[in-house]
């Protein structure tokens, strides 16, 4: 990580320069690695302030134990739940049912996004269109729409794909159309000068520098295929951890749908890496912010 | 047939009308006519903004007459042709390719294997002196360099019309009159014919066989300039031989006079 290799390429130049010079770099160094160790510190003690806090009002019941539960029952939850697994079964298989609807649903709609923006932003007259429809549609709380789905797909894991669908789809293809069609256009009419077809222009040129709009959309958009994914489950399923959610709810267990959102939480991140690290490898011909 | 004798370029009574954004119309380029020579260096000259890069426009392709003809060896434009290669003046190198990437690209869009592709353009960048950059970025590059890597990418295509706009403008002063060299230098091995736009009138002279000086816009021809300095030219020393003196200020008494008119439209909108 850039940040841990900064004090020393400070220290560096410093270090061949004579007497209290260095002693200087070396306090700065200094000043630099407890800042860092005071930030840890104190996000550490920030959570242990908020749980202990929460816990100890909800023991001596100045908040309602009941309905808001403690940190302490959320854990023996998901400890109960990862040893003895959920009523619906193993806690692994709640997630990964969950994930693959998000997931397959995620695909689809970034696909689907990023295939219609590209071409609505390349196709003026595609654009034109269809502009208007794509803004009705968009105006639509698309949420709604998941009860439709349940009814339409059943159950099974269809009508949570086809709500991530629905909610990944259009932040994807907005920044995709916005991407093509903010393309520089001297980069475009060089390619055109150099000898590319439109097809080429569109795959090389366009779709690369669209990127970069479509990378911010995936980091919120995959947010949406998980919500999609729980609402739908919450509305009607068989298994996952909106099911999960919703079970709780309905047998009063606030402590269960703590550890849900918990149990999600971990998810998203997990995935929110993945994704940045995919970002990384993709941009290396960007010049990274703390590049020197 | 006439393609053979025909000249390189040729612009007869050319104009150009854009429609603005506020719905009038803009012309750029009014009745221009223009013969460019095989293998010829012109410079054309001209008040900022008066119209010179339509010109380059018109004759690559990129945009059509609304009246008049071009054409490019004896055949009337119609999009983009193969025989041409443009430098623009800001930086057009795809930021996402690595600098051989860049070169690769012309003859990669043409068809070329890639081998053969990569051979070639190799060894542009060994003429550009940028050999050991093949693997960087272009934003890991310095604006000269990024300019080099543009210029091979175009001389790869081995163009036989090389439209260049303003092409150094963007660089500080050195760079500039490095790159002046050079491109001479890569020139003189090809026999292309060239139109270099640029509203440096020292540049222009340094560099051309000719200087076609325009008018305020909307652009035409206003006078041309034979520039007689012998071949091979270093831009640094010949700015400094007599000759060189004497032929600017000849010119300059025709180009000032427009610039003056541009200044005072200038001043006209502004008060």
């Amino acid at each position: 990580m850039s940040p841990d290799i900064m004090p020393e390429a400070q220290l560096a130049p410093a270090m061949t320069e004579p007497g209290n010079k260095t002693d200087r770099a070396h306090s700065r160094a200094r000043a630099v690695r407890r800042r860092r160790i005071v930030v840890a510190v104190s996000r550490v003690l920030l959570l242990v302030a908020v749980l202990g806090l929460w816990e100890l009002l909800s023991r001596a019941e100045v908040i309602d134990p009941f309905n808001f539960s403690m940190p302490s029952k959320i854990w023996d939850q998901i400890w109960t739940w990862v040893t003895h697994g959920t009523a619906l079964g193993s806690l692994g298989e709640q997630i990964w049912y969950t994930l693959y609807e998000a997931l397959l649903g995620w695909v689809v709609g970034v696909v689907a996004g990023v295939v219609f923006g590209i071409a609505l932003g390349r196709i003026t007259l595609l654009a034109d269109v269809l502009g208007p429809y794509i803004k009705v549609l968009n105006s639509i709380p698309r949420i709604v729409l998941a009860p439709i789905f349940v009814i339409w797909f059943g159950l099974g894991p269809a009508s949570k794909v086809a709500s991530a669908v629905v909610l990944v789809f259009f932040p994807v293809f907005f920044n995709a159309f916005q991407g093509a069609r903010e393309v520089d256009r001297n980069l475009v009419a060089n390619a055109r000068i150099l000898g590319a077809s439109d097809r080429r222009v569109t795959l090389q040129v366009v779709i690369p520098s669209a990127t970069s709009w479509i990378f911010t959309s995936l980091h919120v958009s995959f947010g949406f295929a998980l919500i999609g994914a729980i609402v739908g489950e919450y509305i009607g399923a068989t298994k996952g951890i909106g099911l999960l959610v919703a079970q709780s709810q309905g047998t009063f267990n606030a402590a269960g749908v703590y550890a849900a959102m918990v149990i999600l939480a971990v998810v998203a991140l997990l995935a929110e890496g993945l994704l940045t690290f995919a970002e990384r490898r993709i941009f290396r011909w960007k010049p990274a912010s703390s590049d020197s | 047939m006439s393609a053979d004798t025909s000249p390189a370029i040729e612009l007869r009574g050319a104009s150009k009308t854009f429609r603005t954004p506020s719905g009038g119309l803009h012309t750029a380029v009014r009745g221009l006519d223009l013969t460019v020579g095989r293998g010829e260096f012109v410079a054309v000259v001209g008040p900022t903004g008066c119209g010179k890069s339509t010109t380059l426009t018109l004759v690559s392709g990129l945009e059509e007459p609304s009246e008049g003809e071009v054409l490019v060896v004896g055949e009337p434009v119609r999009g983009v042709g193969e025989k041409v290669g443009f430098v623009f003046q800001q930086d057009a190198t795809f930021p996402w390719r690595t600098v051989l990437a860049n070169v690769m690209a012309g003859p990669r869009f043409r068809g070329v294997p890639k081998a053969e592709a990569k051979r070639n353009a190799r060894e542009w960048l060994a003429r550009v002196g940028l050999a050991a950059f093949e693997d960087r970025y272009p934003h890991q590059l310095s604006g000269g360099q990024r300019k080099r890597v543009a210029l091979a990418a175009t001389f790869v295509n081995d163009p036989e019309i090389l439209l260049m706009d303003e092409p150094f403008s963007a660089l500080d002063v050195q760079t500039r009159a490095l790159m002046s060299d050079e491109l001479l230098e890569l020139w003189e091995g090809t026999g292309a014919s060239v139109v270099f736009v640029t509203h440096d009138l020292e540049e222009s002279i340094a560099l051309a066989d000719k200087v076609v000086v325009m008018t305020a816009g909307p652009a035409t021809v206003k006078q041309i300039f034979d520039i007689d300095l012998p071949r091979p030219r270093k831009v640094e020393s010949v700015r400094l031989e007599p000759r060189f003196i004497e032929i600017y200020r000849e010119i300059w008494e025709s180009l000032g006079e427009e610039v003056r008119i541009t200044r005072e439209r200038g001043a006209a909108h502004v008060a």
